[in-house]
């Protein structure tokens, strides 16, 4: 049984990641009033991608060949690691907050040098300001995994996963405060609005489209794919860590198939709510998202000076 | 025959090796390649007897106490105690020196005719025998002997490329700043005799209680100030980002990873072992200083585009780290914690070692380039890795680590240290709460910073297009180099990966010091090798996360390129260009790269920008001729501490002025008056 998890864990975030994405851009094309690509798209550009030849620069060293698939081996790795609706089984020991936080970071790690590796004046502007982004969004995503942890006792995710579900009333202002805080920084590292334009290639003010402009082919494929994992695995732990209900307490069937379809209503609430937002919002001045990314951390340090006046 | 190698001769086999390398050295000053084989040999020999030394001693827990005793002066007892802590930073020495030398061996040979080698080989043999001296000795005035010599030798391993006057002028700052630590230490010492009688380490321990809390007090100033100024806290690093650049690139990695380490070394030795019990006080300073100078360390890395500078930057960002760590298990013991005392001091132990190898990693590979492309400047550095593709690797794996990646060592030192400080905020209350939530922020905006930091380094120096000619001229470097570079990049993985094991010894060496005496710590390693705190609040396996990162790497890579994509094409053409010829110009620079960093902590870092336009005709201002921007930092420290104390020395100078007025009569009244007033004090 435990195998048969493992293998689920292992392979979910991937199988269901261009699913979300089809969402949210089917969900984004009937509010502009249009009919939009079907929902399995996504996966359609994939597979084809994975069929095509590849052009590769000149310029480009073995960081550029080796990237894609470390960027997609590190999100498999993570969403392994994450609570999606199987309750915590033994031998999980890679479900620590900060395990989660670096090991995304050796992603974008590689990305950024990617990115540079090409030559392209893109590129370089892409990496640099991905890591500005990322480097001020890891205070706001570490503090509010923290503020859950703190609450929990404990910093194993599927912990802090199961404890949720049973927080009492008087937590309820410190969580919303770390999910706002979280909410910020799954925006600003799954590269949406108002960060990034996750639509174009072709502006000035991009991001992470930067970094990726001279991949091609199956390497295209993984960098996107894995872009949509990471998405995902935002979307789980907002899902699982903050809003736990239903969140499967034990390995039977009846409770995780309620587990399942609480999970997918959960996921599909945060495609709408990302596609609402990115609708409705536009993209803001780089220099202004400092700030926003500053706020997710206050918020956060509230939350846990909170957590200590309640206790 | 345990017993032998952990025995008083054995000791002074160490240190021998190390005279006979140095003084023989001098010997050979006519001819560069046996001084350097000569200083080069007796180095590596003496390191690995130190390593062999200190490792059977961790593991057999046996420590040494000797004395030379000199009959005319009782006070003058050459002693030395070289407990387990002593025995883990000879460990810490000799793993370091090792590489280096080894890698020394092949760096040496480029200042074969220009500089003199015989003397290089002296000053480098002596000044490790210093730094193991400085550990060992316990004895105050012996230990300030042996301190100044380590000052002194490695201020002639900085000033050695002495053609360059920039080197000679960061080691004149270098032994000013040095002096000035030295004066607050002895102070320190001097005010702990007044209260004890003695300089021996053992007895001043165990009078302590004698020292009146108000002198403590002072003494944990004075130290502090003395032995963080060695560290490179801020605000008294400056000479730390200019003396550890100028120096050979292997002497660099050992005074950025060692010799700085020492000052951490007798912080730990006077705050938990002999000043203890410590107030509660003092571990909230250690971690407000930890705080700013983890943060401040990495932005000032960041404004860098001196390859050797921006490391010396990260090597203060690491201090701070490392007192994060320390300063957390003062207030922990001070509260009578001492499990959660011993998980921070374990955390400060480890990041210690993790530092000491992968920045010796980093300077070594820095090192590398600097030979090839003979400039520090990372701006005319770019596209390395197809010229010299070990040391990019090497440089790669070293960048990884300080950045704190998994399954590398700098993670789970870190991740030991963010575990202190989150059972700070779990179990302190009100200020003490704050400083540690304060001291977490401080850490996590650290880390991300120096990720920045360093994909801005690693590609600036190694990937696209080389921006300068010299670049395209540049070859891999000498095996002996190589070897030392792959051998300390292999141990950043071994140490991360077998994290749980060294952090289990690391806590026996913790445990041996008296204050912790049957107290068990928080970090609990179990039989798998993973590591759990305080009673599995957080839990994390080296062996565990470095499987599965490499078992996804493969499993994709197998998936990806074997089964799914076999028989499509890869076709190579140039970048795209926009319609515009290819040049270095278009990428991004490192300035570039972190000028958004940079502007957007413009509060703390003061970015300035000068503009000169030269025209053809100063009269019709349409022809420019040339136009310079000039991007600078304005440091907040000279502005708002080194300034001041200068105006004030200064004001004061030219007071003293008015009693001197060129009379040798009055200067003889003033000796006289002077001699007087001593002996009625002393009368």
């Amino acid at each position: 049984m435990s195998i048969f998890i493992w293998i689920i864990q292992l392979f979910f975030v991937p199988a269901l990641s261009p699913l979300c994405i089809g969402i949210i851009r089917k969900i984004k094309a009937k509010l502009q009033n249009r009919q939009g690509a079907n929902i399995f798209q996504p996966y359609r550009d994939i597979w084809k991608l994975l069929h095509k030849d590849e052009v590769i620069s000149n310029d480009a060293s073995w960081v550029f060949r080796f990237t894609p698939y470390i960027v997609f081996a590190v999100t498999l790795v993570v969403g392994f690691s994450i609570p999606i609706f199987f309750p915590r089984i033994a031998g999980f020991v890679t479900s620590d907050i900060l395990f989660v936080v670096y090991t995304l970071a050796i992603g974008t790690f590689f990305m950024a040098l990617a990115g540079v590796d090409t030559g392209s004046a893109f590129g370089g502007f892409g990496s640099s300001r991905e890591m500005t982004i990322s480097a001020l969004a890891e205070g706001g995503f570490i503090f509010s995994l923290l503020t859950m942890a703190l609450i929990a006792g404990s910093s194993n995710l599927f912990d802090i996963a199961s404890f949720s579900q049973s927080i009492g009333g008087q937590y309820f202002l410190p969580v919303l405060l770390a999910f706002g805080g979280f909410f910020i920084v799954l925006l600003a590292e799954t590269a949406r609005f108002p960060f990034d334009n996750p639509a174009t290639h072709l502006e000035l003010t991009m991001v992470h489209e930067a970094m990726i402009l001279e991949f091609s082919g199956k390497r295209l494929a993984l960098m996107e794919w894995a872009a949509a994992n990471k998405l995902l695995i935002f979307m789980v732990l907002g899902a699982n860590l903050f809003f736990p209900f239903g969140f499967g307490t034990d390995v039977g069937l009846a409770s995780i198939s309620l587990s399942i379809f609480y999970f997918l209503i959960k996921i599909f609430l945060f495609c709408g709510a990302i596609a609402v937002l990115e609708s409705t919002i536009a993209k803001f001045r780089f220099f202004r998202l400092p700030d926003l990314l500053f706020i997710s951390f206050i918020f956060n340090v509230v939350a846990i000076g909170l957590i200590y006046s309640i206790k | 025959m345990l017993e032998i190698i952990t025995s008083p001769i054995s000791f002074f086999i160490l240190l021998s090796l190390f005279f006979v390398g140095g003084i023989g050295s001098l010997f050979f000053l006519k001819n560069d390649k046996y001084a350097n084989g000569w200083g080069s040999f007796f180095a590596i020999a003496g390191s690995l007897w130190g390593l062999i030394f200190s490792i059977t001693a961790i593991l057999t827990k046996s420590s040494l106490l000797f004395d030379l005793k000199t009959s005319v002066f009782s006070l003058f007892t050459l002693s030395f105690h070289i407990d387990l802590l002593s025995s883990f930073f000879v460990f810490v020495v000799s793993l370091i020196v090792l590489f280096c030398s080894i890698y020394g061996v092949g760096y040496i040979k480029h200042y074969y005719k220009k500089y003199n080698i015989g003397a290089l080989g002296f000053f480098y043999n002596i000044f490790i025998a210093s730094v193991i001296l400085v550990v060992t000795s316990s004895n105050a005035l012996f230990f300030l002997i042996f301190w100044e010599i380590m000052a002194v030798t490695s201020y002639f391993l900085i000033v050695y490329e002495k053609n360059d006057q920039d080197n000679v002028k960061a080691g004149f700052l270098y032994l000013v700043m040095t002096y000035i630590g030295t004066a607050f230490i002895i102070l320190a010492f001097l005010l702990l005799f007044k209260y004890i009688g003695s300089f021996d380490f053992l007895v001043i321990k165990e009078n302590i209680a004698l020292v009146p809390a108000f002198i403590k007090n002072i003494i944990f100033v004075s130290a502090f100030i003395g032995f963080g100024l060695k560290a490179g806290i801020i605000p008294l690093h400056i000479w730390l980002p200019a003396a550890h650049p100028a120096a050979p690139s292997y002497v660099s990695a050992i005074l950025s990873g060692v010799m700085i380490k020492t000052g951490i070394y007798m912080m730990v030795r006077l705050f938990l072992d002999i000043l203890s019990p410590a107030p509660y006080w003092w571990g909230l300073v250690i971690l407000v200083v930890g705080s700013i100078s983890s943060l401040l360390g990495v932005l000032y890395a960041l404004t860098e585009h001196d390859i050797k500078r921006l490391l010396a930057y990260h090597s203060i960002e690491n201090i701070g780290i490392i007192l994060l760590g320390l300063g957390s298990a003062l207030t922990f013991y001070s509260l009578n914690l001492p499990a959660l005392a011993l998980l921070g001091l374990g955390a400060a132990l480890f990041h210690t070692l993790n530092h000491a190898i992968f920045k010796a990693l980093l300077f070594l590979s820095a090192g590398s380039v600097i030979s090839q492309v003979h400039t520090r400047n990372m701006e005319e550095y770019g596209g390395l890795i197809k010229y010299m593709p070990q040391t990019a690797f090497f440089f790669l794996i070293g960048s990884i680590a300080i950045s704190a990646l998994p399954p590398f060592n700098g993670f789970f030192s870190e991740w030991l240290t963010y575990q202190a400080l989150f059972q700070g905020i779990n179990q302190m209350q009100f200020v003490t709460q704050w400083i540690f939530i304060l001291a977490a922020g401080s850490l996590v905006f650290t880390g991300g910073l120096a990720l920045a930091c360093f994909v801005k380094a690693f590609a600036a120096t190694f990937l696209a297009r080389p921006r300068s000619e010299e670049v395209k001229h540049a070859k891999e470097s000498p095996f002996s180099m190589r070897l030392g570079m792959g051998a300390l990049a292999l141990l950043t993985l071994l140490f991360g990966v077998f994290s749980g094991y060294v952090i289990s010894l690391i806590n026996t060496v913790s445990q041996s010091l008296s204050i912790f005496k049957n107290s068990a710590s928080a970090v609990n390693i179990s039989s798998n090798q993973s590591m759990t705190v305080s009673d599995g609040f957080s839990s994390i396996s080296g062996m565990f996360i470095f499987l599965l990162l490499v078992v996804a790497t493969f499993l994709v890579i197998f998936v990806f390129k074997k089964v799914i994509n076999k028989t499509q094409k890869e076709c190579k053409t140039n970048t795209w260009d926009c319609g515009t010829d290819l040049t270095p110009r278009a990428e991004i620079t490192a300035t570039g790269f972190s000028r958004s960093i940079i502007l957007i902590f413009k509060g703390l870092l003061k970015p300035t920008i000068q503009n000169n336009i030269e025209y053809y005709d100063d009269q019709n201002r349409y022809l420019p001729k040339s136009r310079t921007i000039t991007l600078s930092i304005s440091n907040i420290y000279n502005t708002y501490f080194y300034q001041p104390i200068h105006i004030v020395i200064n004001k004061l100078s030219v007071k003293a002025k008015t009693i001197q007025n060129g009379n040798i009569d009055l200067y003889i009244t003033y000796i006289f008056v002077a001699l007087m007033l001593a002996l009625l004090v002393i009368l």
